[in-house]
């Protein structure tokens, strides 16, 4: 597709329309619950069925999260904002409208850095606004059946500059995105179930040029794979028809994810006229400096500042800061057990292995896990100072893993302490070179893979708790 | 004639209001007299006038994030015109 | 007639069928027909009652408030009725003062306002005569009285009437037929909205949501919903400045006594020009109450309109109280 684009003398300019469910415990507007999944129609009050009489009353919670995200973001909180309606007809929008933001949204300019081939892009944020959500249509061939519980659960829409250039670029983005936003603890980031969701606009134009091209709005895409593959399909879908002579469309189209298309919305008989007007039913925000400092004091830090700390203090490759950063609970488990004393490396390296597998395997979050960083913290302190070889260190994982208990007192139960003295190994050794005298000849003629041989049979006797290294010094002592 | 009638077929559509010819000639009619009476606003220079959306100085109103009772489902629907187990049921959208 | 909307309660109220009623006043519509039944009815001050409850119409305009035979009465279910409501983000969260306390003090030093705009042609000479001569005597009482200008007067109806379809029109969107209420029979959806709201709403609320929808629509929002709402800043600024030389404004409550049966008024314009007086208050946010001040030579009620500044009801009905103390208006009920 890049060589296409590249062939026609063209660039893509990509815009993303983000929303986000904020995990409040309450709806925007009223006291329902925001929990996912439940029976429908019983998640709703009158306030959201929106019936005669009712009035909203916004959330604090939801203007918190949206200043962390901005400020997260690297957005100006606008010191004055307001609500405004969205008019339209739909069977999901109980009001007959939605209340959003217009003119006057709670964050703008901001922006948000993407790594891509070694470089640092920053991708402009427009807007950040609070907005409630609309309910769910479940459309047969009878008729549509409408479940309200959604309504009025709390979005975050968030608006990028036309600065993306390419379907990997705006991957990276949402990626990125989304772990920030599980970060904040602002929003779940799942895709599937709907809780982050993602338009994105995408027009041409001559590479290197300043101007925008007509824009297509590409919707339905529900996964960072289908944000690539959508993109990938609708450059290339415009690259054809501008070919071919022909113009760029401004209209909506639906991604198909079965026919790994885009297809054109049927056209509307009307455009939507939204009517946008301040909303009366509630006051402005002016947020105080004071309470925008209170809630810049509770971000965390955030995934960047983490790579780059962990690359500065502890010298971990790119690579390794990436997994452990992903995750806020991995990263933080992380630094408890790099605290509790672990080396880095060798902590990175065993919750890359052997951390992750075993959530992946079990299907628990790292913070339910039995095993608890001091616990590796300890586990690496006994292999570095020689108490136990690398192999037993294994078992004792997985023991500490079933059991609970800590590594210093499995090694103890089961008497693992690796034997270093070699006066103990001394008599087991020569025991076994005694016992294979033809092996020992075949060694000393010069057959050095025999070692290996040895090696095993010392380690087979002494149940593994011969320190590998010196036997190995001792055999060729002995040999020699 | 301020608006036409092909103007207020697209309001009263925008609104989602039938309107049979009659009524629609009628309220051409009369929507039009209403306008030009409203006109009489651009007499006023209003270029250095802040817009009035809430006529009391009242802000930042919020409640705190803690759950209340939603309804239970039997009241919620209760009131539905047409319903199907557990949903609003609505004729199917062409469209 | 009894005048609108809240005519079923002031009919109600003047028939004796009971002691006090609820309404609510949008641009008059608990003033205008209190004036038209000889009866009192108060406008509180934007934000001093929830509305919570009430049937949105004009969400930056409603007000709920009583309509009584006596000023008492209103003082008294006022007590009732307002206060803070943190279901409605727009109640103001200020002290509740008991509205019956000062209603008995005097009216000390009272500064009246009384503005030229409100007596012009088209005022009901006898309309006229008997607002004088109730100004002539709460002058008698002690107050002060001094004319005043609001200039942009002329131009409250229009104001309004944006305002209050353009929020209308929304606030009406939520009758679609697929939550609660009346669904017309249809085929399809789009047809199902259609004709249920086409049947379900009566042709004046249709003109209001056309007219709102106009004013919102893309292309005429600067024109008419901004430009209206920049108006409502000058009308606001009229009273502001007002008030800084007068403490109450006295007017007619009405151009006219009421409609009899059956003089129907067919022109909504003119129809809409008959909030003329009581409109501006709806735009302030201010309060203002209407109460009897005489009959008209067929035996109709008229009423006038005092005006006080947001939150100073108190005021307001003190002086109501003492205009209502010396005179009987009040006792009479108007021919049934």
């Amino acid at each position: 597709m890049m060589k296409m684009l590249s062939d026609a003398g063209l660039e893509a300019v990509i815009g993303l329309e983000i929303h986000a469910q904020m995990l409040t415990e309450t709806k925007i507007f009223c006291g329902c619950s925001t929990a996912f999944g439940a029976e429908p129609n019983t998640q709703t009050c009158p306030v959201c069925i929106g019936m005669p009489g009712v009035l909203p009353v916004l959330n604090r919670r939801v203007v918190e999260f949206a200043v962390k995200t901005g400020l997260a973001m690297n957005c100006r909180i606008t010191p004055y904002s307001r609500f405004a309606r969205k008019n339209y007809f739909y069977p999901d929008l109980p009001k007959g409208y939605q209340i959003s933001q217009y003119e006057l949204p709670i964050c703008e300019k901001g922006h948000l850095d993407i790594h891509i081939n070694g470089e640092s892009r920053r991708i402009g944020i427009t807007r950040i606004h609070m907005e409630e959500d609309a309910g769910k249509n479940i459309h047969q061939k009878d008729g549509s059946y409408v479940d309200l519980n959604r309504t009025g659960v709390p979005l975050l829409e968030i608006v990028t500059e036309p600065d993306i250039r390419t379907p990997q670029e705006a991957a990276l983005f949402m990626k990125k995105l989304r772990a920030i936003l599980r970060y904040l603890g602002v929003c779940d980031g799942n895709m599937e179930q709907g809780s982050l969701r993602c338009d994105a606009n995408v027009s041409l134009r001559p590479a290197g040029s300043t101007g925008l091209g007509t824009k297509t709005e590409i919707k339905n895409i529900n996964s960072f794979r289908f944000v690539e593959k959508a993109l990938e399909y609708e450059i290339k879908r415009q690259v054809k028809v501008l070919r071919d002579g022909g113009d760029i469309i401004q209209e909506t189209r639906l991604w198909d994810s079965e026919t790994g298309t885009t297809n054109s919305m049927r056209s509307k008989e009307e455009a939507h006229d939204y009517r946008y007007f301040p909303e009366p039913d509630l006051v402005p925000l002016q947020i105080e400096e004071d309470w925008i400092k209170q809630i810049r004091e509770t971000l965390p830090e955030l995934p960047d500042q983490k790579m780059k700390r962990y690359q500065e203090e502890f010298g971990l490759p790119e690579y390794d800061c990436e997994i452990l950063t992903e995750e806020r609970p991995v990263a933080e488990w992380f630094e408890r057990a790099v605290k509790a004393g672990g080396s880095p490396k060798a902590v990175s390296n065993w919750m890359m292995t052997d951390i992750l597998r075993l959530m992946n395997e079990t299907g628990t979050e790292i913070t339910e896990l039995r095993i608890t960083p001091e616990m590796l913290a300890s586990l690496i302190g006994l292999i570095e100072k020689g108490t136990i070889s690398g192999k037993i260190a294994k078992m004792v994982f997985n023991d500490m893993y079933t059991t609970g208990k800590d590594p210093e007192t499995i090694v103890q139960e089961k008497g693992l302490v690796q034997i270093s003295d070699a006066g103990e190994l001394e008599g087991t050794i020569q025991e076994i070179l005694d016992a294979h005298p033809d092996e020992v000849g075949r060694l000393k003629a010069g057959d050095k893979k025999l070692i290996g041989f040895f090696v095993g049979q010392v380690m087979k006797a002494t149940k593994g708790k011969a320190n590998p290294k010196m036997v190995n010094e001792i055999i060729r002592k002995k040999i020699s | 004639m301020r608006i036409s009638e092909g103007d207020v077929e697209h309001i009263a559509r925008l609104a989602r209001l039938e309107l049979d010819p009659e009524e629609r000639r009628r309220y051409t009619e009369q929507l039009s007299d209403i306008l030009n009476y409203i006109d009489e606003l651009n007499e006023l220079d209003t270029s250095s006038v802040e817009p009035t959306s809430h006529v009391i100085p009242i802000k930042n109103v919020m409640r705190d994030d803690l759950p209340q009772p939603s309804l239970p489902l039997d009241e919620a629907l209760g009131n539905a015109p047409q319903r199907k187990g557990n949903f609003y049921r609505v004729p199917r959208i062409i469209d | 007639m009894p005048g609108g909307s809240s005519g079923g309660s002031a009919a109600a109220v003047a028939s004796d069928q009971c002691l006090g009623a609820i309404g609510s006043d949008t641009g008059g519509s608990i003033r205008q027909p209190a004036a038209f039944c000889g009866v009192v009815g108060l406008k509180p001050t934007y934000g001093r009652v929830s509305r919570y409850g009430l049937v949105a119409f004009a969400s930056s305009l409603d007000q709920i408030g009583p309509i009584t035979k006596t000023v008492e009465d209103a003082a008294l279910l006022l007590n009732i009725i307002g206060g803070h409501d943190p279901l409605d983000s727009t109640s103001a969260d200020i002290d509740l003062p008991d509205f019956t306390a000062s209603l008995s003090e005097g009216i000390g030093e009272i500064r009246i306002g009384v503005p030229d705009e409100y007596f012009i042609e088209g005022l009901d000479p006898e309309v006229e005569s008997a607002v004088r001569t109730a100004i002539k005597l709460l002058e008698k009482e002690g107050a002060s009285v001094k004319p005043i200008s609001l200039p942009h007067t002329g131009y409250a109806v229009s104001t309004y009437y944006i305002l209050a379809t353009s929020e209308a029109s929304s606030n009406l969107a939520r009758y679609d037929g697929v939550k609660y209420g009346f669904r017309a029979e249809a085929g399809d959806l789009m047809e199902m909205y259609l004709r249920t709201r086409a049947q379900g709403f009566g042709p004046e609320v249709k003109r209001r949501i056309m007219l709102g929808t106009y004013a919102l629509s893309a292309g005429y929002y600067d024109a008419y919903y901004k430009k209206a709402q920049q108006v409502r800043t000058l009308i606001k600024q009229d009273f502001e400045d007002a008030f800084s030389e007068v403490d109450v404004i006295v007017t007619p409550t009405t151009p006219t006594p009421a409609f009899r049966v059956g003089e129907k008024i067919s022109d909504p314009l003119q129809m809409y020009l008959n909030d003329i007086f009581t409109i501006s208050a709806n735009l302030a946010g201010t309060c203002a109450i209407s109460i009897p001040c005489g009959f008209s030579s067929s035996g109709l009620p008229i009423g006038f309109q005092i005006i006080g500044r947001p939150f100073d009801e108190e005021t307001v009905l003190r002086l109501a109280g003492t205009y209502e103390r010396e005179t009987d208006w009040h006792m009479r009920r108007p021919e049934l």
